[in-house]
């Protein structure tokens, strides 16, 4: 899918399946050929799954020989299914094309611009993979004897330290899977640190304009949700905040650059109305890449951080996971962190320092999950960290930065008019435009103009998110993109425009150029299918 | 660039941090490195672990040695399934969506249960996860029973993540290595939301689910059930016994150790709790040309639409895990998945008769297993495990660390790469370390 595909005027509404699939040549319009109209065989099999492929009698797997004397009897048959589990019949050719296959109908960051506001989609290192598949790591059981993981837990103790020191707070705890579970492991934080001083507070405060994942995770830990308005600069409304902020209040949960890519100048009152009230300040770091080296949450009076390392840290995002989201705290904090705990010790002996699993935390929250965490990341995130350095975290950042002001005021150029920004200030690393004035004066709307950058080859920002922003798309460039990336996605945004004017039903029926159009989601989930019938 | 933004200077544009709460120094981290000085410091600190290519391992309790296929590595490491978000736009994101449709497929068959999503963080969490979702079942019960032969990290994640909910945890013994029918039957009661199991159990005994499940359900508590994917090649499936959810760790399913993580957890239900499930899940639909395709359904189940209502707060999960557990499934396939759980059954027959063999080492229950065992030692666990490592047998897992009462117990774990001579040397690698190690 490259810009140039999408400028071919589409067949309205014909059923086109064009250039789905990047690795095949034919079907793709050009200007001296004409529109393909009908799909090829290969186009339809597509959507067929492993289990309509299964027949019967074939298979890949060749069993190791039975090399003990086989014994009857050793399962009750009461306990034994009846029946194999209908899992498909297929040879090794067939499974990998037809993987392959479906690999092809996907977008990724490898292939095209994907400026997926929040989610910092920054360029994957591949060194990465190749360290995580070493042997030492990837055959390396969790239950392996500290002793002889020594390699694995200085690893994990290191890129402790080094997510301290960005994050500007002494202790971390790795073990969270990802940002919604270090969101659970912070506020369980919180909970304990409140019940060891003798306090049952209820309330967790949120601002309107704060993650899904901030509420929800409130509720799942057992405290009430207190949304905090937001004021005309897109800041916390402090006053809205200061008569919140009462006894049985027992957090904030804030994201600084928040999520219309904003730093909140009044960080520090935050701070001091929060603390004040007795409560503890939470840092939900799906933004952090906007501010590394430069200000760290630790210094603006935050107690607990959580790290997204599948966004700021290069972890791939898999299309869904996985991710992992470590946790840095404040010394008050520290006692509840969850166990075990990688720690150095010292011999004193003269030997070097060892590294061990530290159980006896007595005032821990406990586990969040089995075992240490999501090893595989730390070792991806913790090769970027040694890669970048101290000088290329901090340049990632001001690039991040500098590349959403870029595009933003490249936007205002070639979109200003119809799809403003929805707060003219400088921005941090993304930053929030308003399709309000484009739904009135074009008749086109946000969901629109995102599916018609589909068939310019980008993937488009995060739609109607934050929600008190009117057809909002939130845009986060990354610091990987070069300037004619961006040129020409904000080129891009301008032609749909100007097409919407002459012709707003081109963007309402787009896309055109991808293995499916506009899928009937209200009848997915009116009529669910879920599962393949066998 | 600069100037297209009308700044002087990069300093500018971070000019709403407050000048008290600027760094205004460098990161205290090390100077960054070309890509072969971070490959070679890298690869020296993964050369440091014993891995289960460097020692004959007999270490499970929740995670195995299984081959990887390497066609799985293969089609994961393609960056159309690494480089993806999650899917939010549908039509350029039609692989990994099928995908999850396929997996849901294979999961919902290896369980029974008709309702699977699109996986969660893996094993220990799914089971609190499974929790949660009895708590929103149940508003007004207040007990959850948990079974002593539930995974230790399992029942620890669940106290840590239900400390807010207002229900109690009260264990439910073991005899000979089982749950024990009668002590769960002392303890329902109309207060009690859930009653946790685990299939089979973390000492490896295949619990009887036929004589636990029907008090259980008549007492009005949901069952859930934790359970090994691959003993379900031979095992009845949880759905047969009416559980309500089963909930496991997929790593046995073609995803490799990785000290512990990432792998996958899986989630599968009966129909009733549909819209209560957390997390992703895939439907089949339809687009405007009437093409076959999928999307994310039931979404207004999750915490981007449903905030503070959402059925839990998970958002990113674990897609590629996922994807490597379903290549895992189709390499197996229908016959290949059955053949392996056999195989897995006889040689665990095979080793735990071997051990039973030894002086010194005794059966610590009499109850069927699959593909994992305990037993326990007439001398210190943790010093034999010292001995065996040095002669490059690594014999188990020490259950002392989350049993006190058991704390002479080794949990035996095979797998397919374990052959008959490696179990061969287990028992005389076992049988010196036990001789030579005094008594605990």
């Amino acid at each position: 899918m490259t810009a140039e595909d999408g400028r071919t005027k589409p067949a309205a509404s014909a059923s086109t399946d064009l250039h789905a699939d990047p690795g095949v040549e034919h079907g793709e319009p050009t200007a001296d050929r004409p529109v393909r109209l009908t799909e090829t065989a290969q186009q339809r099999d597509r959507a067929r799954t492993i289990y309509e492929k299964s027949q019967p009698g074939r298979r890949a797997f060749v069993a190791p020989e039975l090399d003990v004397p086989r014994r009857d009897g050793l399962l009750p048959d009461r306990f034994r299914r009846t029946e194999p589990a209908k899992l498909p019949e297929i040879a090794e050719p067939e499974i990998v094309r037809h993987y392959n296959r479906l690999s092809k109908r996907n977008f990724d960051l490898d292939t095209g611009f994907y400026p997926l506001g929040s989610c910092t989609m920054k360029h994957n290192p591949k060194l990465h993979e190749r360290v995580a598949a070493l042997p030492g790591n990837a055959r390396l059981h969790p239950l392996q004897h500290p002793r002889r993981a020594q390699g694995a837990l200085r690893l994990m103790w290191e890129l402790q330290s080094a997510l301290g020191e960005v994050a500007g707070l002494p202790h971390v705890s790795l073990q969270p899977s990802a940002g919604s579970h270090g969101e659970l492991a912070g506020v369980l934080l919180t909970r304990a640190y409140h019940e060891d001083r003798g306090e049952r507070r209820t309330k967790v405060l949120t601002p309107d304009t704060a993650h899904g994942t901030n509420p929800a995770t409130v509720t799942m830990a057992g405290f009430e949700v207190v949304k905090v308005g937001t004021n005309d600069r897109g800041g916390v409304d402090v006053e809205d905040l200061r008569a919140r902020a009462a006894d049985d209040v027992a957090c904030l949960m804030l994201t600084n650059p928040n999520t219309l890519g904003l730093f909140d100048t009044a960080i520090e009152e935050i701070a001091h109305i929060v603390h004040d009230a007795g409560a503890t300040l939470y840092y939900d770091g799906a933004n952090l890449n906007a501010v590394m080296g430069r200000t760290r949450p630790g210094d603006m009076g935050f107690d607990i951080v959580h790290f997204n390392l599948h966004k700021t840290f290069t972890q791939p995002h898999g299309g869904g996971g996985p991710g992992a989201g470590p946790i840095a705290v404040s010394d008050r904090i520290e006692p509840y962190i969850p166990r075990p705990q990688v720690v150095r010790r010292e011999p004193g002996n003269g030997a070097g320092p060892s590294f061990d699993l530290d159980f006896d935390r007595p005032k821990s929250i406990g586990r969040l999950r089995g075992f240490q965490g999501n090893y595989g990341v730390f070792v991806r995130s913790y090769a970027y960290i040694l890669s970048l350095g101290c000088d290329g975290l901090q340049e990632a950042s001001e690039t991040a930065v500098l590349n959403a002001n870029y595009l933003m005021a490249r936007l205002a150029e070639t979109a200003g008019e119809h799809l403003p920004v929805a707060y003219d200030r400088t921005c941090m690393h993304e930053f929030v435009l308003t399709g309000g004035p484009m739904k009135k004066a074009l008749g086109i709307r946000t969901l629109d103009l995102a599916k018609r950058l589909l068939d310019f080859g980008f993937h488009p920002p995060t739609v109607y998110f934050p929600l008190l922003v009117d057809e909002a798309l939130l845009v986060e460039p990354t610091e990987t993109e070069t300037r004619e990336t961006l040129d020409a996605f904000a080129e891009a945004v301008g032609e749909i425009l100007s097409e919407a004017a002459d012709d707003p039903e081109t963007a309402r029926s787009a896309p055109y150029t991808t293995p499916v159009r506009r899928l009937d989601e209200a009848g997915a989930a009116k009529r669910p299918v879920i599962r393949q019938p066998l | 660039m600069l100037a297209a933004v009308g700044a002087a200077s990069i300093d500018e544009l971070f000019a709403d941090v407050p000048e008290r709460l600027r760094l205004g120094r460098p990161l205290d981290l090390p100077a960054g490195k070309p890509e072969q000085e971070v490959y070679g410091y890298l690869r020296g600190l993964a050369a440091m672990n014993v891995s289960t290519e460097d020692e004959v391992s007999f270490l499970g309790a929740g995670m195995y040695d299984h081959y990887v296929p390497s066609l799985i590595d293969s089609i994961i490491t393609r960056s159309e399934f690494l480089t993806p978000y999650t899917p939010y736009q549908p039509e350029i994101s039609q692989g990994g969506l099928q995908v999850m449709f396929e997996y849901q497929t294979a999961i919902s068959e290896l369980t029974g249960l008709p309702v699977s999503n699109a996986s969660v963080y893996e094993g220990p969490s799914a089971l609190a996860a499974a929790g949660y979702l009895a708590r929103l079942h149940h508003p007004a019960r207040t007990r959850f029973l948990v079974s002593r032969g539930v995974h230790p990290h399992s029942r620890e994640t669940l106290a840590t993540t239900s400390v807010g909910w207002g229900t109690t945890i009260e264990e439910i013994g073991l005899s000979d290595g089982a749950t024990d029918a009668g002590a769960l039957d002392a303890a329902l009661s109309d207060e009690v939301s859930a009653v946790f199991l685990q299939y089979p159990n973390f000492l490896g005994a295949v619990e009887d689910l036929e004589a636990l499940v029907p008090a259980a359900k008549a007492a009005g508590a949901l069952v859930i059930v934790q359970c090994d994917p691959l003993g379900l090649g031979i095992l009845r499936p949880p759905g047969d016994f009416g559980v309500d959810v089963a909930v496991g760790e997929g790593q046995t399913l073609g995803n490799r150790l990785d000290f512990g993580g990432p792998s996958f957890g899986f989630f599968a239900a009966q129909q009733a709790y549909l819209r209560r499930m957390p997390g992703r899940i895939a439907g089949e639909t339809t687009d405007v040309d009437g093409r076959r395709g999928f999307v994310l359904t039931l979404q207004t189940r999750e915490q981007h639409i449903r905030r503070e209502k959402a059925t839990h707060n998970i958002c990113t999960a674990q897609a590629l895990n996922a994807l490597a557990g379903v290549i895992y499934l189709s390499w197996l396939g229908r016959e290949g998945l059955v053949e392996l759980s056999e195989l897995l059954l006889q040689r665990t027959a095979y080793a735990r008769e071997a051990l039973a063999g030894v002086e010194g080492v005794e059966p610590l229950h009499s109850q069927p297993v699959v593909r994992e065992f305990a037993v326990t030692l007439d001398a210190d666990v943790e010093q034999v495990i010292e001995r065996c490592a040095a002669e490059g047998v690594n014999p188990g897992y020490p259950l002392g660390r989350d049993y006190p009462e058991l704390s002479n117990g080794l949990l035996v774990a095979l797998t397919e790469q374990r052959s008959r001579a490696d179990i061969d040397r287990l028992a005389r690698t076992l049988q010196a370390a036990v001789r030579d190690t005094v008594p605990a």
